[in-house]
């Protein structure tokens, strides 16, 4: 049993074992035999048992309230107070897990996907520093804590998203990456100190005190929470804030299944889930329209991506949406847990993207073609034959995303999508809502068909490169394998069998908490509402999921419809799609451009004017006063009165030579007198 | 005339013989007599007063004890003085200026 303590130790080493893998792989790890990937692999597997025990743990204890706090305090200067600490209930636990066991398929898909890479050891030890870090977020108890390890999560992220920095591109989208979130990380730093402001404390539970106390309220409140969210914005890539994730797939694709698809990218919505009730219904209103906007928005861009990583890339930030919108609506629980089955079945695409990039590469490698684009899916086609464990698997996982019933993501997507409908139902001005969310829905299914199509059906678009494709080795497999196993519903209602109802064990021990601002509905209400609402969007969203697949497989299996006549035949909406709806141009031309002339602007003022005439001629007069003080110094003091005293002391030295005559009898005269004068002096 | 007074004079005789002797000599061996001299007188002086001083000092301690000491400096002058003719070839002190320089 472990319970108190131990847990709290749990905790520490979960915590800490990554971070000293870190510290030994980026001093020593060249050094160690095989470049100490063992190092990261031990660590993260002791970390993946220590949270699989603590899961273990809450099954057998079945206590929906379970809540473990520590803290201690870090600075306190009176008035001032930081503490840091933990806070581990069931939902830290199940995160925890999720982050251990992608981390530890990471670390093993690596040790085959990153072999001989220049970097080998680094890239290991930014891993640990990643897990780390994103352990500090899942286990942190108060905004402070929250934040330096958000940042720590951003660090890691742009070290790895530009590990290849020698590529421009690479490098290029690690900066956009962090800057983008730092844009997010301002609006949650805002947030944090409004809080702080209005109620004295960093840490969860004295917040949600002080708000039901009515410490902070009406509009203030509103600003923080939407200032909290905007960094839940930058991290988890919602609009407009999501243009770094697809660039960051330049990062190497286990790194991108890790952070950019399954955990980093979720910590924005963790910090949602984590803070649910201290959103005032307006800002929870902003959060669900930001989330379901991205939600649909996202989708409409995979369409039309032919870059497998970008689809797949795009389909994070929709999924993301989608959580958001969950929170936004007050079904928290469901976004948590779309994040948890998420989690899975997104690493194991990305780990499948990667599968077939790194057959891809290989195979042109041996070609010696280093021009043909190893993720273009119009390159692939046919894959099935060669790799059937990587498509099984990802076959697997795409059905899961498209919510077919059997599979995971048809509970958590219908939970939902439930809880949107049901929102609608109590607020029919919202009706947007859960529009976004069945569109998404069906967009959802046909772009991933539509990847699977493209890359393993049909027929070999490149016959000598197909040649070549050959299965990943087992350290890549056994993930796939293990992630796509744990995409069927059976792990997420157990002890229950319907597959048809998300019951089970994670809503019977993660529940819902009420929210602490006035207006909003209780935990019972939202409940209810969904209760209702389930079976209509159970009905609804195997429709859309049916439609997209049929759609896909209408156009991308059979052929019966053309996709380049629909592409032509809409080509606007087509263009719109391909280029991201030109975001990055728009933000170029709108945003960078003119920043960029405010600065040239701002730096004419400062350099050729302040620093010319202000800076510059305040510098010739101080010139000017100092050349008079050297003479005054050179000339007048250092000449006659510091050499003068000089040559006083030489003058007198070479009177007194003199009497320095070298006879003793000399020197004894002169002692006589001496001793004459002091008895002469006595006596008077 | 108490007859502490007649020792002090003989003894302060003695004291400027002795440093007469000193300064005017030339010769090493002539300073260290006058050197000798000089402690004599203070010798004289102890004993005085220690027989008609009335102040119960026993000088002849210390008295003894210049004696043994006189003794111990003339040995090591006397060496020092057979050194600086090993190196000069003259006692004369007047000779030995190199310090000056």
């Amino acid at each position: 049993m472990i319970t108190g303590n131990i847990i709290t130790d749990f905790c520490l080493l979960i915590l800490f074992l990554p971070v000293v893998a870190f510290a030994i792989n980026i001093f020593i790890g060249k050094r160690l035999p095989r470049q100490g990937d063992w190092v990261s692999v031990g660590a993260i597997l002791i970390t993946l048992v220590l949270s699989l025990s603590m899961l273990m743990n809450m099954f057998m204890n079945w206590d929906p309230n379970f809540s473990h706090e520590v803290q201690f305090s870090w600075i306190d200067l009176g008035a001032f107070k930081i503490e840091l600490g933990f806070w581990v209930d069931n939902i830290t636990i199940v995160m925890l897990v999720v982050v251990a066991l992608i981390s530890s398929t990471t670390h093993i898909f690596s040790l085959e996907y990153m072999k001989g890479d220049i970097r080998y050891s680094r890239y290991y030890a930014y891993l640990g520093l990643f897990t780390f870090s994103m352990n500090g977020i899942v286990l942190a108890n108060n905004l402070i804590s929250m934040y330096i390890f958000w940042e720590l999560v951003g660090v890691s992220s742009y070290l790895l998203i530009g590990h290849w920095f020698e590529k421009h591109s690479a490098a290029n989208a690690a900066k956009k990456a962090f800057l983008t979130n730092r844009v997010g990380d301002i609006g949650f730093f805002i947030g944090i100190m409004l809080m702080f402001t209005a109620i004295g404390s960093f840490n969860f539970q004295d917040l949600f005190s002080g708000i039901s106390q009515g410490m902070i309220s009406g509009q203030l409140l509103t600003l923080a929470g939407v200032g909290i969210f905007l960094g839940a914005v930058g991290k988890s890539s919602q609009f407009p804030l999501h243009i770094w994730l697809p660039d960051a797939m330049e990062g190497p694709t286990p790194v991108s299944a890790l952070m950019h698809a399954a955990t980093m990218v979720a910590a924005g919505v963790y910090l949602t889930v984590r803070l649910f009730p201290l959103f005032s219904p307006d800002a929870l209103l902003i959060i669900a329209y930001v989330g379901g906007f991205t939600a649909l928005f996202a989708a409409t861009i995979a369409v039309t991506q032919n870059d497998i990583k970008k689809v797949l890339a795009y389909s994070t930030v929709s999924q993301l949406g989608y959580m958001i919108l969950a929170v936004g609506v007050g079904n928290y629980v469901a976004a948590f847990f779309h994040l948890l089955t998420h989690a899975m079945f997104k690493a194991c695409l990305f780990y499948g993207s990667g599968s077939v990039i790194h057959a891809m590469h290989h195979s042109l490698h041996e070609l010696n073609d280093h021009d043909t684009d190893p993720q273009d899916m119009r390159n692939m086609g046919g894959f099935k034959s060669k790799m059937p464990i990587t498509y099984w698997t990802m076959a697997i996982a795409t059905l899961t995303i498209s919510g077919v019933p059997f599979f995971s993501g048809f509970l958590s997507k219908d939970a939902i999508l439930a809880g949107t409908l049901a929102f609608a139902q109590h607020y029919p001005q919202h009706f947007l809502l859960p529009l976004f969310g069945f569109g998404a829905a069906a967009i959802t299914a046909f772009y991933m068909f539509r990847l699977i199509f493209m890359t393993f059906h049909g027929e070999a678009k490149m016959p000598k490169v197909f040649k070549g494709i050959h299965e990943s080795p087992r350290a890549m497999t056994f993930p796939l394998i293990l992630l796509s196993s744990l995409s069927f519903f059976i792990f997420y209602t157990l002890p229950y069998l319907n597959p048809f109802s998300d019951h089970g064990w994670f809503t019977e021990l993660i529940q819902a908490s009420d929210s602490v601002v006035k207006g909003n509905p209780t935990a019972g209400e939202i409940y209810e509402g969904i209760h209702h609402a389930h079976y209509p969007a159970m009905a609804l969203s195997l429709l859309v999921a049916g439609f997209g697949i049929g759609m896909a497989t209408l156009m991308y299996m059979k052929k019966k419809i053309s996709a380049d006549i629909w592409s032509a035949k809409m080509g606007f909406l087509y263009k719109l799609s391909l280029n991201k709806y030109f975001f990055d141009e728009n933000y170029d031309r709108f945003l960078y451009q003119p920043v960029l002339k405010l600065s040239r602007a701002i730096a004419y003022a400062d350099w050729d004017l302040y620093d010319k005439y202000f800076i510059n001629g305040f510098g010739r007069v101080t010139k000017w006063l100092a050349f008079l003080t050297g003479r005054l110094d050179y000339d007048g003091l250092d000449q006659k009165l510091v050499d003068g005293v000089g040559r006083t002391a030489q003058g007198f030295g070479n009177q007194l030579k003199n009497v320095q005559t070298g006879r003793l009898q000399n020197y004894m005269l002169f002692a006589l007198a001496g001793v004459i004068v002091i008895l002469v002096m006595q006596t008077i | 005339m108490d007859s502490l007074t007649n020792y002090l004079f003989v003894s302060a005789a003695l004291f400027c013989l002795g440093l007469y002797g000193v300064i005017t000599r030339r010769n090493g061996v002539a300073v260290l007599m006058g050197v000798e001299l000089i402690l004599n007188s203070a010798n004289i002086n102890f004993l005085a007063f220690a027989r008609f001083g009335g102040m119960n000092i026993t000088g002849h301690v210390y008295a003894l004890f210049v004696i043994v000491l006189a003794a111990a400096e003339a040995a090591v002058a006397l060496a020092i003085i057979i050194n600086i003719f090993n190196n000069f070839k003259t006692i004369n002190v007047d000779d030995v200026s190199q310090l000056r320089q």
